[in-house]
């Protein structure tokens, strides 16, 4: 982060992005927004209030509720001269996107050697613990990441997020855009000029020398709460945001590995098959003669998100689990 | 037979030179597929081969109604929209052969041709997969002000994806320049659209508020002056329209579906390769009215055929690409 000269105000996630937004819409005719009440409603979350009083409806854009329907349109809007921001109000929607995300959007470059782009950004959501049930707390970015042609972006604070976007937004090609419903009243400095975080760049978002805790989105806040609580135990945390899951700098992650060997990874989306199996296969890949042990995983219990608030609460890592775990990877 | 009574009589106004336009287009069309259908059982063409022939009048007709910059998108039958919206046979057959010098630089092959230069926006193997991208296109297009409109060429298959639906109900609500053009050849593959099709097809369109109309796909003169209506009238501003194309599939699903008794007869196939060719109504229609005689259509076959032949030399000599290229074009 940039050391501000002066106090640098504080935003709120879900500020942030709209600040991006509509930064990228003031300087770029071509960017528009689209989505289920994204409009008068600002979004279910209230995340892009005031968007539409000074944009107006043809640049933020009430659709029907048609997932594929409307994001099949961004994809062709953004072939054809525009850059799309479909607004996919619940990650769990995804699933009636997919084809026009994975068979359309990200082959389209390749398929046409090269010569139609798609410069879309797809913001969704992730992140349970909000009560919303099995089909509206789901983490399926992982699903995203397994397709070439697709770029995939996790921000974790408010400054990442504005930054993040507008890079996103800027970008030719399509990118999916994941906010933590939980995270989006979670403030930060952000600065209100114009800038940008390049798409493939980790963060370490703290310094230690015994452990790593490379963590995702949501799962960042909950492995700083972690680290602090490792301090009381001598155990200081290493803690690196890959913020973007691809393009994926591997290098920073290999880095801290190295330094520190003993790496943990937690996300919050499910660990078979997911982000933090193929975190922990890089790290073990190319840094296994630097470790202590294996690396440790820590994602979502593999059931689906339950309603009740006891039950839901144990499906999701937390600092205390997160703690635990680190302790025990570093033998205190 | 069932185009019968959706027969529309031709604005007579088109010309000589025109005629001789559409009949050099059509032939163009027949001939490459048959000499697909050649490289095919010769196995010089890897994958899959979906023939056009029988339903050539259909993208000669559309296309002779557009311009250079309006779009079209295809589907996996695609070689005659791509042929017709004005692409160069050497490149075709290049990519058919999965060469260096195709459309794609060969990575997409016969059921992804696309070409900036013309307007296509490519090819599609996912039945109904690029409904979205054509209203998209609409969308840029309206959005852009350059008068241009998109035409999404579909078959009667596609009529059972649901998104198809959800951007007609789009493209309607927000008066898009869009031509939903669904050649209704019969089959869904191997099955009568009979069987898979409830309700009347044009009232799906009217539903919506979509402009239905029908049109005989194999007499080119009435579907160049039911297109030419299309366009202006989704030019002028009045919104998209949908326009069913009774056509037929002469040969198989693909180039290997050669038993076909047991979903049609070869009655049937006859029947409309005697009676309703579109190569021959055409023709017979101009030696009738002469405005050609029949030397001169010879000679217009023997010229085409010249021409196929040159850019299959073409495309069989030129080199497939290294393999260091399979990386390249994966992000913009």
């Amino acid at each position: 982060m940039p050391e501000a000269a002066v106090a640098v105000r504080e935003l709120t996630l879900g500020e942030a992005v709209r600040e991006a937004l509509a930064e990228e819409l003031r300087r770029d005719p071509r960017v528009f927004v689209m989505g289920e009440d994204v409009a008068e409603a600002g979004t279910a979350f209230k995340v892009l209030t005031g968007l539409v009083q000074e944009f107006g409806p043809e640049r933020v854009i009430d659709t029907p509720i048609s997932e594929a329907g409307f994001t099949g349109i961004g994809v062709g809007a953004a072939m054809t001269g525009m850059r799309p921001v479909v607004d996919i109000m619940f990650g769990d929607f995804i699933g009636l996107i997919m084809d026009q995300m994975m068979n359309q959007a990200a082959k389209v470059h390749y398929m046409s050697g090269g010569k139609w782009k798609v410069p879309m950004t797809l913001r969704t959501t992730l992140g349970a613990t909000r009560r919303s049930a099995a089909q509206h707390s789901q983490s399926l970015h992982a699903w995203f990441c397994h397709i070439p042609g697709l770029k995939v972006v996790l921000p974790s604070t408010p400054y990442d997020a504005k930054g993040l976007l507008k890079s996103a937004i800027r970008d030719d090609n399509p990118v999916i855009f994941y906010e933590d419903k939980m995270m989006y009243k979670l403030k930060g400095p952000v600065p209100d000029e114009d800038y940008t975080i390049p798409l493939g760049v980790a963060d370490v978002k703290r310094e230690g020398e015994d452990i790593t805790i490379i963590a995702t989105s949501s799962m960042v806040q909950v492995a700083l709460g972690a680290a602090k609580m490792l301090e009381e135990y001598d155990i200081s945390a290493e803690v690196v945001d890959p913020r973007t899951l691809w393009p994926l700098d591997e290098e920073t992650l290999l880095e801290s590995a190295r330094k520190t060997s003993r790496v943990m990874v937690v996300d919050e989306g499910y660990e078979r098959y997911g982000v933090t199996a193929e975190l922990a296969a890089v790290i073990q890949e190319k840094a296994f003669f630097d470790l202590e042990g294996p690396v440790k995983r820590i994602g979502a219990m593999q059931v689906p998100i339950p309603f009740s608030p006891p039950l839901e609460d144990a499906t999701v890592p937390t600092e205390q689990s997160v703690f635990e775990a680190a302790r025990a990877l570093c033998g205190k | 037979m069932s185009t019968a009574a959706n027969v529309l009589q031709a604005d007579l106004a088109i010309s000589a030179e025109q005629c001789l336009r559409l009949y050099r287009k059509m032939m163009t069309i027949r001939l490459f597929e048959q000499q697909v259908n050649d490289l095919y059982t010769r196995a010089l063409m890897p994958g899959l081969a979906h023939l056009y022939i029988g339903e050539e009048a259909v993208a000669v007709g559309v296309c002779e109604a557009l311009r250079n910059d309006d779009y079209i998108t295809s589907t996996h039958r695609g070689h005659g929209h791509c042929v017709a919206k004005g692409a160069k046979l050497d490149r075709m057959f290049a990519e058919l052969l999965g060469k260096e010098a195709g459309y794609c630089k060969g990575k997409g092959g016969s059921m992804h041709i696309a070409d900036p230069d013309t307007g296509n926006l490519g090819a599609n193997a996912i039945v109904g997969g690029s409904a979205g991208i054509a209203t998209g296109a609409g969308f840029s297009a309206k959005r852009l002000g350059k008068g241009q409109v998109a035409v999404c060429f579909f078959g009667e298959g596609a009529l059972g994806q649901g998104v198809l639906y959800e951007v007609m109900n789009m493209a309607a609500l927000w008066k898009l320049p869009v031509i939903y053009l669904c050649e209704n050849n019969m089959y869904n593959e191997y099955t009568h659209y009979s069987e898979t099709t409830a309700g009347d097809i044009l009232t799906r369109a009217k539903g919506f508020g979509v402009h239905p109309e029908s049109v005989d796909g194999q007499d080119v003169r009435a579907v160049y002056a039911m297109a030419s209506k299309l366009v202006e009238r989704a030019r002028k501003g009045e919104g998209p329209s949908f326009l069913m194309a009774n056509t037929y599939r002469y040969t198989g699903h693909h180039v290997g579906d050669v038993s076909r008794d047991y979903y049609r007869s070869k009655q049937e196939e006859q029947q409309w390769k005697t009676e309703r060719d579109p190569i021959k109504l055409l023709g017979n229609w101009m030696t009738t009215e002469r405005l050609a005689d029949t030397a001169t259509l010879d000679r217009i076959e023997a010229e085409v055929k010249a021409e196929v032949d040159q850019a299959v030399q073409f495309a069989i000599a030129t080199p497939y690409p290294t393999v260091d290229k399979v990386e390249q074009d994966v992000y913009a």
